[in-house]
């Protein structure tokens, strides 16, 4: 099993930005920048001593209109070495964008459009980035802390 | 007592009834109930249908398709992108048709009717509901006793003589004459 420090170290290396260490997170991980993110998610992917070949789960999250970012958070898990790791990255509300991962692992498809549906975060590259769970006509992105639902859905009213 | 169908009609073999009666205790006998669930609801009315609870003593045998079925039971939380396909459904079934809405999320929006905004608050905003069976979800024998309330909806029910429809002729035709007279005036 990999260390958390030798991960963190495997990091910076790989990463042109800051790379902090957020102690709030469970399983322990790294916030780092969003241009880094591809690279470094590839390097863990494929690098034999990371080996981190599963993607656990994508998740998007608002911190309100007055932080005006949205975190996007990686939990990633190396069966072989049964290693846990968490990557986090910050982005702007207004416009939430960044790289796709679903290149180097097909599961982050389905979670970066759930991502996208519900939060607006947009993902450069993505192959096919629409809802996922809403239906395609709809309106806003639901959880946005300032999300108004609209009055009526297809003549159905909503609230 | 015997049930009706086990007794032995020797005097002569023939019943005397009212048309309306015979045809509302065969539809109430046959509410064959579309196979069809959205959410954990559907687990319960499931179990209903196995051999403890046992659907098919009154005569609910389910069909896979709407055009077969008499009765819809909504079983589970009814979301916008499903109230497209629940209102297909119920138009694709034949008259006269029935609306069980089964549980708290479709009789109401449940625990969602607050914070839920995907979810419809109450089936009724898409398809009419004929018997509502409140629970979260209701166990089987809720679900039995709205089977039961709909039959005695149906015993009541008038399928001989169009009363309404009678009457609305009636008032046209008045209205009618009224028109025929003021142009002759």
């Amino acid at each position: 099993m990999n260390k958390f420090e030798e991960i963190v170290a495997f990091v910076r290396q790989h990463c042109g930005q800051s790379v902090d260490i957020d102690e709030a997170m469970t399983p322990r991980g790294v916030r780092i920048q969003a241009s880094d993110l591809h690279k470094v998610c590839e390097k863990l992917h494929e690098d034999p001593a990371m080996y981190f070949d599963m993607l656990s789960c994508v998740t998007a999250v608002d911190n309100g209109v007055e932080a005006g970012t949205i975190d996007i958070v990686y939990n990633l898990y190396s069966i072989p070495f049964n290693s846990h790791f968490t990557l986090k990255v910050v982005v702007s509300r207004e416009q939430p964008e960044l790289d796709t991962v679903s290149d180097i692992w097909k599961t982050a498809n389905w979670h970066e459009r759930e991502a996208w549906d519900l939060l607006g975060v947009k993902f450069r590259g993505h192959p096919d980035l629409r809802r996922i769970l809403l239906p395609a006509d709809w309106e806003g992105h639901p959880l946005r802390k300032d999300y108004k639902h609209a009055e009526y859905y297809r003549d159905i009213k909503v609230d | 007592m015997k049930g009706f169908l086990d007794q032995r009609f020797e005097n002569g073999g023939f019943i005397i009834t009212k048309l309306e009666d015979l045809i509302n205790w065969a539809r109430l006998s046959s509410m064959f109930p579309m196979t069809f669930g959205i959410a954990c609801c559907a687990i319960e009315f499931m179990s209903t249908g196995t051999t403890v609870y046992d659907m098919d003593r009154f005569g609910m045998a389910p069909r896979a398709t709407p055009r077969q079925s008499d009765v819809m039971i909504v079983a589970g939380t009814v979301t916008f992108k499903m109230a497209e396909r629940i209102k297909r459904l119920y138009e694709q079934m034949a008259e006269p048709r029935y609306v069980i809405s089964m549980g708290s999320c479709s009789n109401c929006g449940g625990p969602y009717w607050q914070h839920g905004y995907h979810v419809v608050k109450g089936v009724q905003r898409v398809v009419p509901v004929d018997v509502y069976v409140p629970g979260c979800p209701p166990r089987p024998e809720a679900l039995i006793g709205g089977f039961l309330q709909l039959q005695e909806k149906i015993r009541n029910e008038s399928v001989v003589g169009p009363k309404a429809i009678e009457r609305l002729i009636a008032k046209e035709s008045a209205s009618d004459n009224k028109m025929e007279k003021s142009i002759a005036s």
